[in-house]
């Protein structure tokens, strides 16, 4: 991913902290594991935590929630929307498995507030299809074997989807590198290559 | 056997890859229950304590607090083990390592829930930490689980020959240690499970992202004390493994079982990775001791090895990871006399069990290493000193086992490998180049040992000098399945319907490899359909026999074999009932193919194969079967370690290219040959897969992953730390398959998936050694280990941006 989009990221996960929210789940409760038997910390309203209105586009329709102030983009998205097929991997904006875009820009969903995301447009993997038709990109990725077992797919996936449609022709190389904040355990990673390669050639047809 | 086929060997698009592009793949986190409630952990930050009391009171009245489960509400074994019963699914008594979890807390708001479960007080009584495997069988040692009575979960001797006559033999000894490091199998989709209680007859279902469900509905049917048919575990989409969703996974299923039978709703447990870092287990640490024993003309004479693994907190996997050592740890070679030790011990690490390689990835790291310095010593080529020691046909392994009835393919591999790269030229010319540079090298190495970085005018070199090229490569043979580690059979079931079109499942494990492709392949193949006429069920512990754990890369051999069994059963049933119909005799052969049956003798006698199943329905003949593969059996004797230890071998060779930076110590993989023999290629896009993600894993392992633990709490807790590889940081991978034929296995399909992974670090260290002319001991062959050859591990600091 291009170096900026992780710069934001950084500040907004100081931002999600400096509020004290629960959002971090696995990252706070390790931080607090050598306080445990204190009772200092006292997250501000646990469980009371004020709810805003939230309208932004997703997937092409207009969807109005109450969210938490800091509840991430990924969160919504699954827990609210059921829109599961965007995943939470690391939560921590190093795996790429949560991309989606954002007014046509990959974005890690789970280093982003959702609030940010109001008046915004965003797609995630439930919106490339047409009705059960899948796009080429996901076609490609079916051909050329482009994943194991699949968890990381949707993200590489979106991750692909923006790389295209900033630069419909990338080179090996281009791909490797645009695909490169994407993590795949599997490491399927020649054939996601292949797959993103060929979804571009069909493009150009 | 059958010469040409339709299906087998050719690329087949996953089953699965609709589901997996459009994000409708069910995995377990995708999966909600109205009602359901979430169960969040409870830990003490300590590695070692004895639990005096745990204090709730602060907030079991919190109304968020539906309930609290303990060691208390387990009705059964609050210990479980898959092989050894010494890991509690609630610790009461005592904490062994900071995975461990007290209690749980049950309730609606996860998050709250996080929250609160740092205000649980508690008394204990700390112990010393033991962190140093090597000092796990001292006398003093602290014991990690006193009633074991010692530190040592299990030590396997292997005794061939006389190792003392050997050594006399022998022109030269060639004495080293080689260490590797603990490793986080990093599968993409943390841990899930969620428990729904069927109220009707106090049973429960558990659907979650658990690689072996016969296995978690052991563990659970044991804490709750229900018999086995109470527990109905489903297996959601996995989202990888390598061996990492065994324990971990069993012992959660039991957690989130025993919270939804007390509560009586649905209970969720979803790690977020900080967590399934924390608690999980990891690959084993090895130290591993050789003296090696050769003539000069570099036949191996005896092999002295003792191996220490460092099994952390809990035994799990490690009486059988080690016994793959120990049966392993010559490498693919003839040795006469044979002295092998491993010993497994328990320390307050994080717990160490299953993961991809199995216990193979240590020890050919150093065996593959020794034999290039044996090669080195000698002015021989690497390939050459194989070629004079490697097994053949009829070898004796260093079990005593005979090789035989299969295709002995190491020689092959081998010879693949050495030409495909153009390997003992490349080879050479690197080590000519090398001689150069290796001064410099020396002395900065020893100039950082004294931490002087000093150095001479004449010692300067140009940069351009400081990038390296190198070629190496490593040899294995790897049993095939279980062998002497435990009971080996899978299961099938196959049923037919009246349109032709059939449901298929196994009881081994889809766990994203493309099991469910390469079994619908099988099936297809045997009656002549294509994979499109199959429908793949998702397999559940109540619907298909226990067929053991999805491990030791047998599926393809064992749960494949079933498949071909149970289509064979239902062929042979097809076949006698259309023998009676179109009157033929009984030794008629009849043809499966292309949705079609047809008589060889008579070409008028043809049917759709959905028209003969429709007339057979009609008739009564029943066209589901199961199948079942039993293993052939081994034998092996404890006590001296000899025995038939598998009942097949697979072969590997791979070849590395490096480029060494010696300047920042980066090592650049340019190529990767990877030559295997998995017996028969089922389905040649799963195999490419498995190879471009073994030698992926492979050199993340040889290269840069590493976790680190200071006091047994674990350092690297994301993936802004564990460094595994991404698309940029490995080169071409040249996937190349040798064939050999196999009396066992589908059409003598075995192994692929850890052949694939075991061999990359060793490959890559020799070619490292080939680039710059000095040998490195210690995995992961990272920035410090080349540039000052030790390990930077600051002492309880974190790496990386911290959380």
């Amino acid at each position: 991913m291009d170096q900026d989009k992780k710069h934001s990221k950084i500040s907004r996960r100081k931002f999600i902290k400096g509020i004290g929210g629960g959002v971090v789940g696995g990252a706070v409760l390790l931080h607090n594991l050598p306080v445990l038997s204190e009772s200092a910390i006292e997250p501000a309203g646990a469980g009371l935590e004020q709810k805003y209105p939230l309208i932004f586009k997703v997937n092409a329709k207009t969807v109005r929630v109450l969210v938490e102030s800091s509840a991430t983009l990924a969160d919504v998205l699954r827990d609210q929307l059921q829109l599961t097929g965007t995943k939470i991997v690391c939560n921590h904006g190093e795996c790429g498995g949560c991309t989606v875009l954002l007014n046509g820009k990959a974005v890690y969903s789970c280093m982003m507030l959702a609030l940010d995301a109001a008046g915004s447009e965003v797609t995630t993997i439930e919106g490339l299809l047409n009705g059960e038709e899948i796009n080429p990109l996901q076609q490609a990725f079916i051909e050329k074997d482009g994943m194991q077992c699949g968890f990381c797919t949707p993200g590489q996936i979106m991750a692909a989807q923006a790389l295209l449609s900033k630069n419909p022709h990338p080179s090996r190389a281009e791909v490797m590198t645009g695909m490169s904040g994407n993590l795949c355990r599997c490491a399927a990673y020649p054939k996601i290559v292949d797959s993103v390669l060929a979804a571009a050639e069909t493009h150009l047809k | 056997m059958k010469k040409t086929f339709n299906l087998v060997g050719k690329p087949v698009i996953r089953q699965d890859g609709y589901s997996k592009v459009t994000g409708k793949a069910r995995f377990a986190d995708d999966i909600n229950y109205p009602d359901q409630l979430f169960g969040v952990m409870v830990r003490l930050p300590i590695a070692h304590a004895r639990i005096k009391k745990i204090d709730f009171s602060e907030i079991e009245n919190h109304p968020s607090v539906i309930t609290i489960c303990t060691a208390g509400d387990i009705s059964g074994s609050n210990i479980s083990g898959i092989i050894k019963q010494d890991q509690p699914v609630f610790c009461d008594q005592k904490i062994v390592t900071p995975g461990d979890v007290v209690a749980m807390l049950v309730g609606e708001d996860e998050e709250l829930l996080r929250q609160l479960a740092g205000k649980v007080k508690y008394e204990i009584e700390p112990l010393p930490a033991l962190t140093d495997p090597r000092k796990a069988l001292d006398s003093d040692a602290v014991l990690i689980h006193p009633e074991s009575k010692s530190n040592l979960i299990v030590h396997y001797p292997l005794r061939k020959g006389d190792i003392e006559r050997g050594f006399s033999q022998s022109d030269h000894i060639v004495e080293q240690t080689y260490t590797t490091q603990l490793i986080e199998h990093g599968y993409i989709e943390p841990e899930t499970v969620i428990a729904i209680p069927l109220a009707a007859d106090r049973s429960v279902k558990i659907i979650g992202s658990i690689q072996n469900p016969f296995t978690a509905r052991r563990i659970v049917a044991q804490a709750l004390d229900l018999p086995l048919t109470r527990v109905r575990v489903e297996q959601a989409e996995l989202g990888g493994s390598f061996g990492g969703k065994d324990d971990t996974m069993d012992i959660l299923s039991a957690r989130a079982a025993v919270a939804a039978l007390k509560t009586g709703r649905p209970v969720k447990i979803r790690y977020r990775r900080e967590e399934s870092v924390l608690e999980s287990y990891k690959r084993h640490p090895y130290i591993l001791h050789y003296k090696v024993g050769f003539s000069r003309e570099g036949k191996i004479k005896a092999m002295k090895i003792d191996i220490l693994a460092d099994g952390g907190a809990y035994a799990s996997m490690s009486p059988f990871v080690t016994w793959r050592s120990v049966a392993q740890a010559t490498g693919p070679y003839e040795v006469e006399n044979v002295c092998t030790d491993v010993r497994a011990v328990y320390t307050n690490n994080p717990y160490t069990g299953a993961m991809r390689g199995f216990g193979s990835p240590q020890p050919i790291f150093a065996q593959e290493s020794i034999m290039d310095e044996i090669a080195n010593q000698l002015g021989k080529t690497p390939d050459e000193i194989r070629w004079i020691n490697c097994l053949h046909s009829g070898s004796i392994t260093a079990t005593g086992q005979k090789l035989e009835k299969h295709d002995v393919n190491l020689i092959k591999v081998l010879d693949t490998a050495v030409q495909k790269t153009n390997f003992s030229r490349q080879w050479q010319a690197c080590k000519d180049k090398n001689k150069s540079i290796l001064p410099f090298i020396q002395k900065t190495h020893a100039s950082q040992a004294d931490k002087s970085l000093l150095l001479e005018s004449e010692d300067l070199v140009a940069p351009d000098l400081l990038l390296r090229k190198g070629i190496g490569l490593a040899l294995s043979y790897r049993g095939c399945s279980l062998g002497a580690e435990g009971i080996d059979a899978a299961a099938a079931y196959l049923s037919v319907q009246p349109d032709g079109s059939l449901y298929l499942v196994s009881g081994l494990a889809e766990n994203g490899q493309g099991m469910r492709t390469t079994f619908s392949i099988i099936a297809a193949e045997t009656l002549g359909l294509s994979v499109e006429d199959i429908h793949y069920l998702e397999l559940d512990t109540g619907i298909v026999p226990d067929s053991g754990p999805t491990v030791a890369s047998r599926s393809t051999l064992m749960g494949g074999g079933a498949v071909k069994i149970a289509a064979e059963i239902v062929r042979d049933r097809l076949q006698k009932f259309l023998c009676d119909f179109w009157k033929l005799n009984k030794q008629d052969v009849l043809c499966f193919e292309k949705n079609k049956v047809f008589s060889e003798s008579d070409p008028q006698k043809t049917l759709r194969f959905s028209e003969v199943c429709q007339l057979a329905y009609r008739k009564g003949v029943c066209l589901a079967a199961i199948g079942w593969y039993p293993g052939p059996k081994v034998d092996w004797d404890e006590s001296v370690g000899q025995g038939a230890a598998y009942f097949t071998y697979v072969y590997g060779c791979q070849v590395a290219e490096v480029t060494v930076n010696l300047g920042t110590g980066e090592v650049y993989v340019d190529r990767v040959v990877a030559v295997h023999d998995p017996g028969k290629v089922i389905n040649l896009l799963g195999a490419q897969g498995q190879v471009y993600g073994g030698v992926t894993q492979g050199a993340g392992y040889g290269l840069w992953e590493e976790i680190s633990s200071a006091d047994g709490f674990i350092r690297e807790l994301n993936f802004d730390q564990i460094f595994i590889p991404t698309s940029k940081d490995v080169g071409e991978i040249v996937p190349v398959f040798v064939e050999g034929d196999d009396q066992h296995g589908p059409w003598g399909a075995k192994s692929l998936g850890e052949p694939t992974l075991e061999l990359t670090a060793a490959a890559i260290a020799n070619a490292v050694r080939n680039a710059v002319g000095v040998r490195f001991f210690n995995l992961p062959l990272n920035l410090e280990e080349i540039v000052l050859k030790r390990k930077l591990k600051p002492g309880g600091l974190k790496r990386g941006s911290a959380v």
